[in-house]
């Protein structure tokens, strides 16, 4: 019987097993941000530690940074006190760190990729629950908490129990205006926001195969939202094309023998799955959520569920509708909004940005809309410049930002005010997520955000391709 | 080195919070984590449920201000990996913690903090909760050797869940786990050299 990539990456980076049955786990990339880390850093001093292996952490800034004016010293005091923070702890403990200055900033989960930090087979950390999305690369990575920053900056190891892997298949390829971001949306809604709970989620099948790295990170990126831990999608042809010519990643001689480790992790034909799911990826529609959490979602043609349809989850679907003030059995087309958001880990790369503009070209945003792009990285930016896009999206109304996680969580100036209804390519409608804590959060592809936009409502972005 | 204590069981009135799926941005929203301590957190848990709920939100009973043992539903603190929810929830008194079910991430953070979560069938939860909520000076015992939770003077007790690893955590004081985890740093470098991409894939 042959392995899947997770057990062949947990057995190459078992150090040992500790004496309360867990296991000692190498990482073997280690990303820190500004929100995570200080108190994580300030314990190692405390304890009088060090940090292990300098060399394999590495900072940039992203969720208290402002995307408009971002001259130093921020307006906001406390979000001023972290970014000093993490510089004076990178540069105490020796640690790279793409700040404001650095042509690398970005999100974190937007810049390890980019960069060719992330790679397959690798184990990554990261104080931040979308560390999932590194898994697109056929990486395991994991989110973890402060105590668990510490623990990997002072040992480059994490203490971890054993996961199960459930292989999700997507049969089929995707029709045209259906995105990765309407998968995941598919998956969390069928599975559940607590279905993946003790679970890897393998992604595979002819529609996962068919992705680029970057659809293949959305994907990732939401595993969280469904209760897994991690989420991967085995290394192929299209991630060493990705990788090739990246920063960070082997070139020369190096590169044979990298590719030749790298298709050794993937998943062997004969893998065992603790659980195998398959969904048919020629039948997502493009999907909105409705509610207050990830898996309450509906296809576009659908409507807004009322409490009584099901009976488990009557007392959810009814916060829900008295938060999102939604009239049960009504159509989630036409909800008029009030933001646009095109942005975050989720959705906030270059391919994202670009099919945004597809549909913006030539438009214009509706009156009262609050329309913004914020690119995932100084790099994604940079990029889109290069084509235009920033013109497509200036000229259609939108605003266009400096990179950072913006109004996908609210730690910043970029925020929803009293009861406004945002459409956000983001990854969480939590109350309050978006920074309001009455705001209304709508999730969808950053192709349908552009089309809200446009129209002042949701509506099918599949009649404005 | 520093070595942790033992966490054999904890115990302490209790609070009842009704609800699925409570995420961590509800528990402490996102606003509270400018900072760079874990200081004053206990002061803004729940904050926006609990304006929103004038007044009626559990953490907002005077009754229940000495609590210590939290009761919770489905999928408790999904979402965000922020140590801020659970740092505000002990720093605001709770130490234990019981619930139909936990998100990943935050169990893990509970533990690093000594916080046990103790899991319960959905019928266990609904008949505890109704006795906490009857009458807040009922004391709840939660025991990690058995995963047993007790709730007053009664024998009766409701079998719980704990996962081995981190029962095992807890009664072996090794919960912070970083001293465990620098004990043979050979070994880690061992298994690091192992790896072909730290030698950047050359032989």
């Amino acid at each position: 019987m042959g392995k899947n990539l997770l057990q062949k990456v947990w057995d190459a980076h078992t150090v040992r097993q500790l004496p309360g049955g867990q296991i000692q786990l190498f990482i073997g990339l280690h990303l820190i941000h500004e929100v995570t880390s200080p108190q994580a850093f300030e314990d190692l001093r405390r304890r009088g530690w060090k940090v292990l292996m300098p060399e394999r952490t590495f900072a940039t800034v992203d969720h208290i940074v402002p995307t408009d004016d971002q001259l130093r010293p921020f307006r906001d005091s406390l979000a001023e006190e972290m970014m000093s923070a993490i510089e004076v702890n990178c540069r105490a403990m020796g640690i790279p760190l793409f700040d404001l200055s650095d042509a690398r900033q970005g999100i974190v989960h937007v810049v390890g990729p980019e960069l060719g930090l992330t790679q397959p087979g690798m184990t990554i950390a990261c104080g931040d629950s979308h560390t999932s999305t590194h898994g697109a690369m056929g990486a395991i990575a994991f989110g973890i908490g402060t105590s668990q920053v510490r623990d990997v900056l002072a040992s480059q190891c994490l203490a971890m129990s054993p996961l199960k892997v459930r292989r999700i298949r997507v049969k089929n390829r995707l029709t045209p205006g259906t995105y990765a971001k309407d998968v995941i949306l598919a998956i969390i809604r069928r599975l559940g926001v607590q279905g993946g709970v003790g679970y890897a989620y393998e992604y595979a099948g002819e529609a996962v195969e068919a992705m680029s790295i970057e659809e293949r990170m959305s994907v990732c990126n939401m595993s969280i939202e469904g209760g897994a831990r991690a989420g991967y999608v085995n290394p192929d042809s299209t991630t060493f094309e990705y990788l090739k010519g990246r920063p960070f990643a082997p070139s020369g001689a190096a590169w044979d023998s990298a590719v030749a480790w790298w298709k050794s992790m993937a998943s062997d034909a004969d893998a065992r799955f603790d659980d195998e799911v398959e969904l048919d990826g020629a039948r997502i529609k493009p999907t909105v959520t409705w509610g207050i959490n990830p898996g309450q979602s509906v296809e576009i043609d659908e409507r807004i569920p009322s409490p009584s349809e099901s009976g488990a989850d009557r007392a959810s679907i009814e916060e829900a509708l008295q938060f999102m003030d939604f009239r049960p059995g009504a159509p989630v087309s036409g909800t008029k909004i009030d933001v646009a958001f095109i942005g975050s880990c989720t959705n906030g790369r270059l391919s994202d940005l670009r099919e945004a503009a597809r549909v913006v070209r030539g438009r214009r945003v509706a009156q009262g809309v609050k329309a913004l792009v914020v690119p995932g990285s100084k790099q994604v930016r940079r990029a889109a410049e290069a084509e235009g896009l920033h013109e497509v999206f200036r000229g259609a109304g939108f605003e266009w930002r400096e990179a950072g996680c913006s109004m996908c969580l609210a730690m910043n100036p970029d925020k929803l005010v009293g009861r406004q209804v945002c459409a956000s390519s983001s990854n969480r409608n939590f109350k309050g997520r978006q920074g309001s804590p009455t705001g209304r959060t709508l999730l969808m592809s950053p192709a349908m955000v552009a089309a809200a936009a446009l129209a002042g409502e949701v509506t099918d972005v599949r009649k404005m391709l | 080195m520093k070595t942790t204590q033992i966490v054999e069981s904890v115990s302490g009135t209790a609070l009842s919070l009704r609800g699925d799926d409570i995420d961590t941005d509800r528990i402490i929203p996102a606003r509270f984590l400018r900072c760079v301590t874990f200081d004053g957190l206990e002061q803004h848990v729940f904050e926006d449920d609990r304006l929103q709920s004038g007044g009626k939100h559990a953490f907002d009973d005077p009754a229940r201000r000495g609590a210590g043992i939290l009761i919770v539903g489905r999928n408790f603190g999904c979402g965000s990996s922020r140590e801020h929810a659970p740092q505000g929830l002990l720093r605001w008194g709770i130490h234990g913690i019981v619930g139909v079910s936990f998100a990943e991430i935050f169990f893990g953070n509970c533990v690093s903090l000594g916080v046990p979560c103790v899991v319960l069938s959905p019928a266990d939860v609904e008949t505890l909760r109704a006795e906490v909520e009857k009458d807040p000076h009922a004391k709840v015992s939660l025991d990690v050797r058995t995963g047993k939770v007790s709730i007053g003077s009664k024998s009766h007790a409701y079998m719980g869940i704990i996962p081995e690893g981190a029962r095992q955590n807890f009664l072996g004081g090794t919960w912070d786990p970083t001293g465990m985890l620098l004990q043979d740093p050979d070994q880690i470098r061992s298994v690091a050299q192992a790896l072909p991409y730290t030698r950047a894939f050359s032989a």
